[in-house]
């Protein structure tokens, strides 16, 4: 029976007061950096969740995001990329509902079940955009939560699952809208939210011949902290049962929402212990699943919320977000655009952060070389990859001129454990912090897109600190 | 191999006003500096037989010469970074030491003011994957000075003081020079507060952006004679372009530039020099950036390892010190046109050892030097030439 293996998930660094806002709004939600769109947090998130595992052993990824960066063109295939999966495994993108992960989920069961793949990682993420006053821009959120579904070493057994198809326009974006769409409240919660995901949860109650007392957890999406307390009693849980749902300090995290709950209750999961896991958009999806052992995290759900720089300043939220153009520094000619053929013939190099080791003196090298910088060795090397290797801050520079969303501009000069060196950008830094020969973890972001090329690649970080986590 | 040492003499400089030329094109700007070193050497334009243009964006080809003189000669671009101009005389100087030409020009001309930002334009059109950090110039030098000062103890405070001296000195010696960029003297108090470009490099820590062109007129030593009793001699050359060491070795420890090491060795062999401190006496360097001062100090051995900074603060590097150092201004005073600053450092040494240099001539001057290095750190190509007088 496949089952989930793993589970990890990512919230930014950053979070918006919800006070700038100025509609007397109180908490946060998790906004990403500038550098920051879904495939670059669903990538962390993988990253989290791949842990001590051997990303060889995937024979595939699913993407789901209502907030692909690319309308044409896969970002699973990116994100295997930069996760070094291995190149003949089943990569998918599934779109256009919150619903995505849940059925990505659910058909990476299948695919295990029916002996297709052994292990499928499914990443769910989402960085909708509200629209600056409305609502939605004190409740959404951005993250991602990825989890690895298998035969092996389970965690949670999926043991069931129900799906509902149900056409309604109750959130919607045209394929021409930068804000989502939304029918009067009344009637998409009563017709939409509050009928169909409770209909596939007593589907799948009735098809098990359980009761919502037979749960130790309830995962399932909420498109506000009252709906999803309404929702609740109407599932008929307990409080204590309820995994909570994170409005007011990370927001309604869209595609990534159930699966990123899901990982929080994981981490928690006992053998024996029932969780019930429900998503909703264009229908829901039901799934019953069991306890069957305990996973290590690497990052808890609780010490992601907890490490967080909190934005005050609305206009610069804004500035992110490209909605309002200010000048970024001083007068500079315009950036280059990045060359498509470049960046294939150097997709391992950029987007796994591949370099090579000398065969003959074992110097680890970014980018790959032909000739040893150390002995000379000519075309002697074997692939080497630094993304998930400990690095230190050799030195920095910190260049006030240079235009950026998120002035000063750091350049850093990464030392890597077992050696090799890379030179990359720094970000979610605070300049002030900066010492020599400080830890800093790579993360793989945006640099910029020009002419409709999105321009992927690593920088670093300080370490998240972690406080109670 | 044989050495360069008295093969190669300069009969003739010139140098053109450097600034924010907005009055003049490259075409009046090397009109300017090979007008002046026609006329210096004695010389008709005429009588060059080739020619070697360093730059770093100004000319494609021979263009930004040939057209402008009406000469129908063999011209050679070089494009060396910030070494351009040097290396454009060191070409020439070959020239005329293997014997295929008598008498030729090596000009250095460079017009950044008229692309319309501050800083320097985009030097590589080739398109790639622009995944690289953007690493405008002052970041190097920061990086760099970030890890001087913990190698060596020093103190965010003394560093910066330090630095400032430097340019409080460059910017007295460009109150001394018509020619200079930046001709006005400068309080200690005003470099340290100017506003931060990349800490610790204020404003003052950085050259100016400039326009300018300079020209050299070379040929051997028994043919200078007929034009002239007090030409120059080059002494020794060296050059080295970087391998990507500061890009791709966890052991290079960013406070010396190994281009400046190899370049050093090969010029002191050349021109006979143990121990440059004591036998050189003036240096022309590469001072972009402040820090690059200590740094070039070092690496030249004028300065032992972590001291260089010791000899800042007893004003050794300053026009009346025991090693007078861009006694010009430098390019933070002087300016920085990139392919154009080797040849402006040569002109100022020839004056010097010519005793021509105004009132800022310095006494008992046997051998000058003259130090580039630019291109980007571990990529860099360093430049350093040493002239003298028939010995």
């Amino acid at each position: 029976m496949a089952g989930i293996v793993s589970a990890g998930a990512y919230i930014p660094l950053w979070r918006l007061d919800l006070g700038a806002l100025g509609s007397g709004g109180r908490g946060e939600r998790a906004i990403a950096n500038f550098d920051e769109d879904s495939l670059t947090m669903g990538v962390a998130a993988g990253i989290n969740c791949l842990g001590n595992i051997d990303r060889r052993t995937l024979d595939g990824l699913f993407f789901a995001t209502s907030t692909s960066p690319y309308k044409e063109k896969q970002i699973s295939v990116i994100a295997a990329k930069a996760l070094a999966l291995r190149d003949n495994i089943l990569t998918a993108d599934f779109a256009n509902s919150l619903r995505a992960g849940t059925t990505a989920l659910k058909l990476a069961a299948d695919a295990v079940d029916a002996g297709s793949a052994r292990q499928i990682m499914v990443i769910a993420a989402d960085s909708r955009l509200p629209m600056p006053g409305s609502d939605f821009d004190s409740l959404f959120g951005d993250g991602a939560a990825a989890v690895i579904v298998g035969r092996e070493n389970v965690c949670l057994n999926i043991k069931d699952s129900v799906s509902i198809a149900d056409e309604i326009l109750d959130l919607w974006r045209t394929d021409q809208d930068k804000y989502v769409r939304s029918w009067e409240g009344r009637f998409t919660l009563d017709e939409g939210y509050f009928r169909v995901l409770p209909a596939a949860v007593s589907k799948l109650l009735e098809r098990s011949n359980l009761t919502a007392k037979d749960f130790s957890k309830a995962v399932f999406y909420g498109p506000d902290d009252r709906r999803h307390r309404d929702m609740a009693r109407r599932l008929g849980l307990e409080p204590a049962q309820v995994q909570a749902p994170l409005f007011g300090a990370v927001g309604d995290t869209g595609t990534a929402f159930a699966l990123m709950l899901l990982a929080a209750a994981a981490e928690e999961v006992k053998p024996g212990d029932r969780v019930l896991l429900a998503n909703y958009g264009s229908g829901a999806d039901a799934l019953l699943l069991e306890g069957v052992g305990k996973f290590e995290t690497n990052h808890s759900i609780k010490a992601l919320v907890d490490s967080k720089r909190v934005l005050k300043d609305y206009v610069t939220y804004l500035r992110w977000r490209g909605l309002v153009e200010m000048v970024t520094g001083r007068r500079r000619p315009p950036t280059l655009s990045p060359s498509a053929s470049s960046l294939w013939r150097e997709r391992d190099k950029n987007l796994a952060l591949c370099g090579v080791r000398c065969l003959e003196c074992g110097t680890p090298q970014w980018p790959p070389q032909h000739v040893c910088c150390n002995c000379h060795a000519t075309e002697k090397f074997e692939p080497y990859r630094f993304s998930d290797k400990k690095a230190r801050l050799y030195t920095y520079s910190i260049d006030e001129m240079t235009p950026t969303l998120d002035p000063p501009y750091v350049i850093a000069v990464v030392d890597f454990e077992g050696g090799g060196r890379i030179w990359l950008n720094m970000t979610d830094k605070d300049e002030k912090e900066l010492r020599l020969e400080m830890p800093v973890a790579l993360t793989f972001r945006k640099l910029f897109t020009q002419d409709g090329i999105h321009d992927y690649f690593w920088k670093c970080m300080p370490e998240r600190t972690v406080k109670g986590g | 191999m044989q050495s360069i040492k008295d093969r190669v003499a300069i009969i003739g400089m010139g140098c053109a006003k450097f600034g924010e030329r907005w009055d003049a094109g490259r075409e009046e700007l090397v009109m300017e500096a090979c007008t002046e070193a026609f006329a210096d050497a004695r010389i008709k334009a005429e009588e060059i037989q080739a020619a070697w243009l360093g730059s770093f964006v100004t000319s494609q080809g021979g263009q930004a010469l040939a057209p402008t003189l009406k000469r129908r000669i063999p011209v050679t671009r070089v494009e060396n970074a910030c070494s351009s101009g040097t290396d454009a005389f060191r070409n020439a100087a070959y020239a005329v030491a293997s014997g295929v030409y008598d008498l030729v020009i090596a000009v250095g001309v460079e017009k950044l003011k008229d692309f319309g930002f501050s800083g320097l334009p985009p030097t590589d059109p080739r398109p790639t994957s622009v995944v690289d950090p953007e690493q405008p110039p002052p970041t190097y030098f920061a990086m760099m000075i970030n890890r001087y000062m913990r190698a060596y103890g020093i103190d965010y405070d003394r560093a910066k003081r330090a630095l400032a001296l430097v340019a409080v000195s460059s910017h007295h010696n460009g109150s001394l020079n018509p020619k200079a960029h930046f001709q006005r003297e400068v309080s200690l108090e005003t470099v340290l507060n100017a506003p931060m470009i990349c800490k610790p490099l204020g404003l003052y820590d950085c050259c100016g952006v400039s326009d300018g062109c300079a020209a050299a007129i070379l040929t051997r030593p028994e043919i200078a004679r007929r034009y002239r009793d007090d030409y120059v001699l080059v002494k020794g050359m060296g050059i080295c372009s970087g391998d990507a060491y500061a890009q791709l070795r966890s052991d290079w420890d960013f406070i010396h530039f190994e281009e400046n090491l190899v370049a050093a060795k090969q010029a002191f062999a050349e021109a006979g020099i143990a121990n440059p401190r004591e036998e050189i006496d003036m240096a022309e360097i590469h001072d972009c950036f402040t820090v690059n001062h200590l740094i070039t100090m070092e690496d030249l051995g004028i300065s032992p390892r972590g001291k260089s900074i010791e000899d800042i603060e007893a004003g050794f590097f300053k026009l009346d010190g025991g090693f007078p150092v861009n006694t010009d201004g430098g390019l933070k005073c002087f300016g920085h046109p990139i392919g154009a600053s080797g040849l402006r450092m040569i002109y100022e040494v020839y004056k010097q050892l010519q005793g021509r240099a105004g009132p800022r001539q310095l006494k008992k001057i046997r051998r000058g030097l003259t130090h580039n290095v630019g291109g980007g750190l571990g990529v860099s190509t360093a430049a350093i030439a040493i002239f003298g007088r028939e010995e």
